[in-house]
């Protein structure tokens, strides 16, 4: 399992676009990938749950990958946030 | 026996509306009632099919966002394609479907329940935060949320139809009216609408009686009443008496008799007595009808409409699907002319862009919404090119205000002719291109337009309404849209003369025509080609065969100077007396 803690760094936070884009990335993938904030544990791989998310500039946020192609998985996705949503 | 005045005096169980479609029924009513949406929690039985109904909801709903989509997305910024990029995503989301799935295995409960609770619980989350852009949030989900809603009850509703019954509904979307037409429905009673609603055009499509703008037929009706609709009329008896049944059984015998006369004519020209013929085609809305053109003797098919592909499918067709049903219908028809309109999109016949226009009717539609989806209009315009082989294809462009609308089409057409030429697809080399005129500035500048073309056709339902100023479907307005309103009259006879003397042809599409008051006076303007339902081809042949067309054309110029719509329809009704004609309704 890996575990790893992100900021968001764009200026509109987890809107639609990059919550849409995220569960794309997800799908890609077969291991397990939660979010959690403020309490909230959610599957990335629901477009509605990652809806959920208020996620704005500067928030921080958990993600968990856990399966069998967790690192290329946690990559790739980690990556996406660090380039703020190719938002910046 | 008693007479009609009679029966309708002593009647307390009547309800008045607007004669929309000919015909009598008497039968059972289901009530299609769809104002508030309202769940069920009821209890299911059979697990399996409520799922499917589930995976049948999910899939429509697709389709319809697809069709949104489709011609949304050129026009809309980011943000709002990312909703529905994410909407679709919700249709397909794995975790939501398999928790709604699982908890109706579970639950044993309407699929649309738990639909509403699961996403709900979802839009509390969102509500709960203290992001005001979460709000939004929440209310985006609340669209997708519905629509599956929607289309699991519409499965429900239809479920419940029974064949041969009378749908009593305050309104029907032509979706409606499609979906419930497969249920072999026996009539339609509305709250709302007049001549010109979706309802009224698809029941005069289907031959089957209806009577719409009532304001309170569902409020007096209940779900298996028994009623009878005289669609000659416009009435409606709510769990007849044995009189009024007894009348109504000998009404529909007559009306058999006079089918049978009318049959009779099929084989006739639509002659005035005088020797005048006028072409009376067909309005095809659904592909079934061409089986009712093709009975009723129609000299052609004189518009098609188009976006009625959109509302039985679902979605766009594509080119090579538009090739097959154009052709088809060529094919079916030859070697009669068949017009087919470009998609005429907009208005009240979509909600098609996700925001709601202030002024729909003023807004994005016909012609302005092909040209500004450039994709769609060339599909569609080379379907056609591909579909005219049999040379008896012609295009008309719809809601035309502007020469500018028509010279950018015909660059678009000879662009496509271009692009098949090269693909080495064979087309009408003399392929007809027309306009609608149907705006009032279109009608005034009728000269100059009609030498850009090759034809032109007037549309009424439009052009009175704008004419007119006046909503058709707003009941607090909608008895201002008056067909015979002098500024009507002396619009068609404008339009008519123009077109004469850039010498193109001219013929009239709209409901008026469906109106046989009105036939004496459309052949006395100088109309001689009218385009109307197919099962009313006979009852508008024979006025003709009994008119004179010398009489007409004065009755014409005795209209156009007319001052009100009193006077137009006192001399209507007074060329009929005089020249002994009786009227459909006055027959049976």
């Amino acid at each position: 399992m890996i575990e790893q803690t992100v900021k968001i760094i764009n200026k509109a936070g987890l809107h639609t676009r990059p919550a849409a884009t995220l569960v794309k990335l997800a799908a890609k993938y077969k291991c397990e990938f939660f979010i959690a904030k403020d309490g909230l544990n959610i599957n990335a791989k629901s477009i509605i749950g990652v809806m959920t998310l208020a996620a704005e500039m500067g928030s921080e946020l958990v993600l968990t990958f856990n399966g069998d192609d967790e690192k290329e998985a946690a990559a790739e996705i980690l990556d996406y946030f660090n380039r703020g949503f190719d938002e910046l | 026996m008693k007479n009609f005045k009679q029966i309708f005096k002593e009647a307390e169980n009547a309800i008045t509306g607007i004669a929309a479609a000919p015909g009598i029924v008497i039968a059972k009513v289901y009530l299609f009632t769809k104002e508030k949406l309202e769940i069920n929690e009821g209890d299911i039985t059979n697990v399996e099919e409520a799922k499917n109904n589930l995976t049948e909801a999910l899939s429509k709903s697709k389709k319809e966002l697809n069709k949104v989509f489709a011609i949304a997305k050129e026009k809309m910024e980011g943000k709002r394609a990312a909703i529905f990029e994410a909407q679709m995503m919700i249709l397909d989301d794995p975790i939501l479907l398999g928790n709604i799935n699982s908890r109706i295995e579970k639950e044993k409960k309407q699929p649309e329940y738990i639909v509403n609770d699961e996403i709900s619980k979802y839009q509390s989350l969102m509500a709960l935060a203290h992001e005001a852009y979460m709000n939004d949030r929440a209310n985006d989900i609340e669209d997708i949320k519905n629509r599956i809603i929607r289309n699991l009850q519409k499965k429900r509703w239809v479920s419940k139809i029974k064949n041969d019954m009378i749908v009593v509904s305050d309104s029907l979307t032509p979706a409606d009216t499609i979906l419930l037409s497969r249920c072999n429905v026996k009539g339609f009673v509305t709250d709302h609408g007049g001549l010109t609603s979706h309802a009224a055009i698809i029941s005069r499509s289907l031959n089957i009686p209806a009577v719409v703008g009532t304001h309170n037929a569902t409020r007096h009706i209940q779900d298996n009443d028994t009623i009878i609709i005289d669609g000659f009329h416009g009435f409606v008896f709510v769990n007849p008496n044995e009189e009024q049944i007894e009348f109504y059984n000998a009404k529909l015998e007559k009306l058999i008799g006079l089918q049978k006369s009318l049959e009779e004519l099929k084989d006739q020209p639509a002659k005035t007595v005088d020797g005048k013929e006028i072409q009376l085609m067909a309005n095809v809305d659904v592909t079934g009808e061409i089986d009712l053109v093709v009975t009723n003797d129609a000299k052609g098919i004189g518009l098609y409409r188009t976006e009625q592909i959109i509302e039985e499918l679902g979605e766009i067709p594509s080119e090579d699907e538009q090739v097959k049903i154009y052709s088809n219908l060529s094919t079916r028809i030859y070697p009669k002319p068949l017009v087919i309109r470009a998609f005429d999109i907009g208005g009240d016949k979509f909600k098609f862009l996700d925001f709601t226009e202030p002024n729909p009717f003023l807004g994005l539609r016909g012609i302005r919404l092909l040209l500004e989806n450039e994709k769609m209009f060339r599909s569609q315009i080379r379907a056609v090119l591909r579909a005219s082989i049999n040379k008896n294809i012609q295009f008309m462009l719809p809601m035309i205000s502007t020469v500018r609308e028509i010279k950018h089409s015909i660059t678009l057409i000879n662009e496509c002719k271009n692009e098949l030429k090269h693909e080495k697809i064979n087309y009408d080399k003399d392929f007809k291109i027309g306009i609608m005129i149907e705006v009032p500035s279109a009608a005034l500048l009728t000269y100059e337009l009609a030498c850009l073309v090759d034809f032109i056709s007037i549309g009424t339902n439009d052009l009175i309404q704008y004419l007119m100023a006046v909503d058709r479907g707003n009941d607090l307005v909608s008895d201002l849209y008056q067909e015979f309103h002098p500024a009507v009259i002396r619009t068609l006879s404008h339009i008519v003369k123009e077109a004469k003397k850039a010498k193109k042809p001219v013929s009239l599409c709209g409901e008026m025509a469906a109106d046989t008051l009105a036939i004496p006076l459309l052949v006395g303007l100088g109309l001689t080609n009218l385009s109307i339902s197919p099962t009313t081809i006979p009852y508008a042949k024979r006025i003709i065969r009994s008119i004179s067309y010398e009489k007409a054309k004065i009755l014409g110029e005795d209209c156009y100077a007319s001052a009100t719509v009193g006077e137009v329809t006192e001399k209507l009704e007074k060329f009929f007396r005089d020249n002994s004609i009786t009227r459909t309704r006055n027959i049976i």
